[in-house]
C-alpha cells in the first residue's frame, strides 16, 4: 500500500493537501451553505475539473490551450442533449406542432429529430459520448498540431480560433444546438428530477467526489514517470526528443486527458445547472479558466481547485455589488499573477504559508516541511530559459 | 446581353466587398504583423489599441464639430495622426511597464496582455459609456462612387483603401529599407549578436511595440468611417487578426497581405453564397485545416536554427 501511498495522495504532505480540500468541499460548505449557495459552488467546482486539466497540460506539460472551453461545452452539450430529450417525450410536448422533439426545433419549423440527436436517447451513450467525443476531439487537434511539431504559441492561437469557431457554429444552427440560449429546461435524469434542492445536493456530492477522484487520477498521473516526463519536456523539449521518446505522443495523451476532465465539468454543469449554452465555449469563458489555473497554481492540482473556487466567489461578489470594479479587478489580477507570482497561490503557500504555520507545533507536526520534499509537488515552474539567446550563444 | 452586364456589376460590387474587408484585416494584421510576426510577442491587447484609435478620431470630431466647425472637412486627417501617436505612447508604456519583463516568457505575455485588454476594455466603458459611438464624418467621405449605373462604390471604402496602401508602403519601407528597419530585423534574428554590434536592443523592442500598437491605432481610425464604435470593438475581430499573420507565415509582411486577401476573398464570395455566421466559419476552419498541413504559414522565411 505504501506505493499507492506515495503515488496517488503523495505522501504526507499531499495526503493533508487533500484532506484538507476534501473536508472543505465535502463537510464545510454543505454545513455552512443553504442549497442555493452550495448549488453554486457545485456549479464553481465544475469549472474546477478544467482547472485541473490546465495544470496537467499547462503547468507540466507547456501546453497553454486558450480552448479548455471546447471540452467543457462538448461535454456538458453531449449530456444537455441527453437530458433535453428525456424532457421532450411526447407527452409533455403535445402542444408542440411536432410532439417529441426539443422545443427549440420546433419553433425552427424543424419536423423530424436530426441524425446527431437520435442516438442521444440511449443514457449509456450519452455517458459515454460526454467523454469519448471530447476526447476524441483532443485527439484530432493534438495529432494535427503536435505531430507536426506546431510551437506553443501556435498551438494557443489556433486552439482559440477553434473555441470561436465553435461558438459561431453553435449559435448559427439554431434549429440544431437551441442557438444562443443554448439548451434550457433540462428535467429529469432517467426519471429521477434534477431541480428540487434534495437532489441538487446529491448532485452536489457527485460532483465534488468526481473531482476528487479526478484530482487524485492527475496526482498519478504526475507521480508516475510520465509527469516527471511532461516537465522535462517542458523545460527542455529537444533534449527529451533526443534521449529516444516520442515528444508528441505525451503531448497529446496528457492535452487529451485534460479535455477529458473538461467535459466531465460540463456535463456536470449542465446536470447541476440545468442549461447548457454556448457562452461556456467560447473564448472568454476558456481564458477566465485559465486564469482559474493560474490564480491557484499552475503547478498544483488543489491550488487549482481553491483558484476556481476564489475568483468565481470574486467574480459572482463584485458583478453583484460592483459590476463597474469587476473587470478592473479581474484583468489587474491576471496581470499580477502573471507577471509576479507565476507560481499562484500554492506558490505563495509554498513560501510563506507553510513557514508561518510551522512556527506553531501543531502546524509543524502537519505542514512543517518534511526532510525529502516530494519534489514532484513542489517544482518551481522552470522559466523557459530564453531560446533565443541560448540559442545563438557560441 | 442584359444579365450579363448585370452579372459583371455584382462581380465587380462583390469584388470590391472583398477588397474592403482585404483592407480592413490587413490594416489591423499590419500592426500585429510587427509585435507578433517580428517580436514574436503574443499581444492579446492589440484590438484594445485599435479601440484607442478608434476614440480618439471619435473626440477629434467631436471637439471639432464642437470648437471649430468650419475645419470639420479637414478634421480626419488630423486625427489619423493623433490616433497613431497616442496608441504609440501607450504601446511604448505598456511595453515599458509589462511587455519587456516577460520576453522570455511568451505564454505569459498571452495571458498577461489578456489581462491588460479587460482593463482597457473597461476602461473605455467607463470614460465612453457602453453604448457604441460613432465619429462624425467629414462630407466628402460619404456617399458612393457609381462609374455606371449598376456599379455603386461607397467613397469610404475607396478611402480605407488608399490609407491602407500608404500604411503598407510606409512600413515596407521602414523595414527592408531603413536603418531602423535593418536594426529591427538584426535583432529578431539574432539579439546577441546585434547586441554585441552596438544595437540597442532594448530601444528597438520599444519603438518596434510602440510603432506596431500606433498601426494599430491608424486601423481604428480608419474603422470609424466604417462603423460605430462600441467597448469591446477591438476584442471581436483579435481571433481573425492572429490567424491572419499565423497563416500568413509569421515574419513576412508579404505573407500576411497575401494571407489577408485570401481569407477576406474567401470570406466575402462566401458570403454571397452562404449565410455569413457559415462562411465565417468555414473560412476559419479552412484556414486551421492549412495551418495543420502547414504549420509554417503561406510564406516563411528559412532561417537556421
Amino acid at each position: 500500500m505504501k506505493n499507492a501511498y506515495e503515488s496517488l495522495l503523495g505522501g504526507k504532505q499531499g495526503a493533508i493537501g487533500l484532506l484538507v480540500l476534501a473536508t472543505l468541499i465535502l463537510v464545510v460548505f454543505p454545513l455552512l451553505l443553504d442549497t442555493f449557495r452550495l448549488n453554486m459552488v457545485g456549479k464553481y467546482l465544475t469549472y474546477a475539473f478544467v482547472a485541473v486539466g490546465l495544470v496537467l497540460c499547462w503547468g507540466y506539460g507547456g501546453i497553454l490551450s486558450l480552448g479548455q472551453g471546447i471540452f467543457f461545452g462538448v461535454g456538458g452539450y453531449c449530456m444537455a442533449m441527453f437530458l433535453k430529450l428525456e424532457a421532450s417525450d411526447p407527452e409533455s410536448t403535445k402542444i408542440q406542432s411536432t410532439p417529441g422533439i426539443p422545443d427549440f426545433m420546433d419553433w425552427n419549423q424543424i419536423t423530424e429529430l436530426p441524425m446527431m440527436w437520435q442516438p442521444f436517447h440511449s443514457f449509456s451513450f450519452a455517458l459515454l459520448a460526454v467523454i469519448a467525443v471530447p476526447t476524441l476531439l483532443a485527439l484530432i487537434i493534438g495529432v494535427a498540431m503536435f505531430k507536426r511539431r506546431v510551437g506553443d504559441v501556435y498551438f494557443s492561437i489556433v486552439t482559440q480560433a477553434i473555441a470561436a469557431i465553435l461558438t459561431i457554429l453553435i449559435i448559427g444552427q439554431q434549429g440544431l444546438t437551441g442557438g444562443v440560449n443554448g439548451i434550457t429546461d433540462l428535467k429529469t435524469l432517467l426519471g429521477w428530477d434534477i431541480r428540487p434542492d434534495s437532489s441538487k445536493v446529491i448532485l452536489y456530492f457527485v460532483n465534488a467526489f468526481l473531482l476528487l477522484g479526478c484530482v487524485l487520477l492527475g496526482r498519478f498521473i504526475l507521480t508516475s514517470k510520465l509527469g516527471r516526463l511532461l516537465m522535462a519536456m517542458r523545460d527542455k523539449e529537444e533534449r527529451v526528443r533526443f534521449s529516444g521518446y516520442d515528444v508528441a505522443s505525451f503531448k497529446i495523451f496528457v492535452f487529451c486527458v485534460a479535455a477529458a476532465f473538461s467535459a466531465i465539468g460540463g456535463a456536470m454543469f449542465a446536470l447541476q445547472v440545468g442549461f447548457m449554452s454556448p457562452s461556456f465555449v467560447g473564448i472568454v469563458p476558456s481564458i477566465e479558466m485559465v486564469i482559474f489555473a493560474a490564480v491557484g497554481g499552475r503547478m498544483s492540482l488543489l491550488g487549482a481547485v481553491y483558484g476556481t473556487l476564489l475568483v468565481s466567489f470574486g467574480k459572482t461578489y463584485f458583478s453583484e455589488s460592483f459590476p463597474e470594479l469587476w473587470l478592473y479587478l479581474m484583468g489587474g489580477l491576471f496581470i499580477v499573477v502573471v507577471m509576479y507570482f507565476p507560481n499562484g497561490i500554492a506558490g505563495l503557500w509554498e513560501t510563506h504559508g507553510r513557514k508561518w504555520l510551522s512556527r506553531y507545533s501543531l502546524g509543524k507536526k502537519l505542514f512543517g516541511v518534511p526532510e525529502v520534499k516530494a519534489r514532484v509537488f513542489t517544482a518551481k515552474p522552470v522559466e523557459k530559459a530564453a531560446p533565443r539567446e541560448l540559442e545563438t550563444t557560441p | 446581353m442584359e444579365w450579363l452586364s448585370d452579372f459583371g456589376a455584382i462581380a465587380v460590387m462583390q469584388g470590391f466587398n472583398g477588397l474592403s474587408v482585404f483592407c480592413v484585416l490587413l490594416l489591423m494584421a499590419l500592426g500585429l504583423a510587427i509585435i507578433f510576426g517580428q517580436m514574436g510577442v503574443i499581444n492579446m491587447a492589440h484590438g484594445e489599441f485599435l479601440t484607442v484609435g478608434a476614440y480618439t478620431t471619435y473626440v477629434i470630431s467631436s471637439l471639432t464639430l464642437h470648437y471649430v466647425p468650419a475645419m470639420q472637412p479637414y478634421y480626419f486627417f488630423f486625427a489619423i495622426v493623433a490616433s497613431f501617436f497616442i496608441a504609440g505612447a501607450l504601446g511604448w508604456l505598456v511595453e515599458w511597464a509589462m511587455i519587456s519583463k516577460l520576453y522570455h516568457r511568451p505564454l505569459d505575455t498571452l495571458l498577461a496582455t489578456w489581462g491588460l485588454s479587460l482593463v482597457m476594455q473597461q476602461a473605455f466603458r467607463s470614460i465612453f459609456g457602453a453604448r457604441e459611438v460613432g465619429a462624425e464624418m467629414p462630407e466628402w467621405i460619404m456617399g458612393s462612387w457609381a462609374p455606371t449605373a449598376a456599379v455603386d462604390i461607397p467613397k469610404n471604402g475607396l478611402f480605407v483603401m488608399g490609407l491602407t496602401f500608404l500604411c503598407t508602403a510606409t512600413i515596407f519601407l521602414m523595414l527592408y529599407r531603413s536603418r531602423w528597419g535593418l536594426q529591427v530585423r538584426a535583432t529578431m534574428q539574432n539579439r546577441v549578436m546585434s547586441r554585441a554590434v552596438g544595437i540597442n536592443t532594448k530601444k528597438v523592442d520599444r519603438m518596434t511595440f510602440a510603432l506596431g500598437c500606433g498601426v494599430a491605432g491608424v486601423a481604428g481610425a480608419a474603422f470609424t468611417t466604417i462603423g460605430s464604435t462600441g467597448p469591446t470593438a477591438g476584442s471581436l475581430y483579435i481571433v481573425d487578426t492572429f490567424l491572419t499573420v499565423v497563416f500568413g507565415g509569421a515574419a513576412s509582411l508579404v505573407g500576411t497581405i497575401a494571407s489577408a486577401f485570401t481569407i477576406a476573398q474567401a470570406q466575402s464570395i462566401m458570403e454571397f453564397f452562404l449565410s455569413g455566421s457559415m462562411a465565417k466559419v468555414l473560412t476559419l476552419s479552412a484556414v486551421i485545416l492549412i495551418l495543420m498541413l502547414r504549420p509554417q504559414g503561406l510564406f516563411s522565411i528559412k532561417v537556421r536554427k
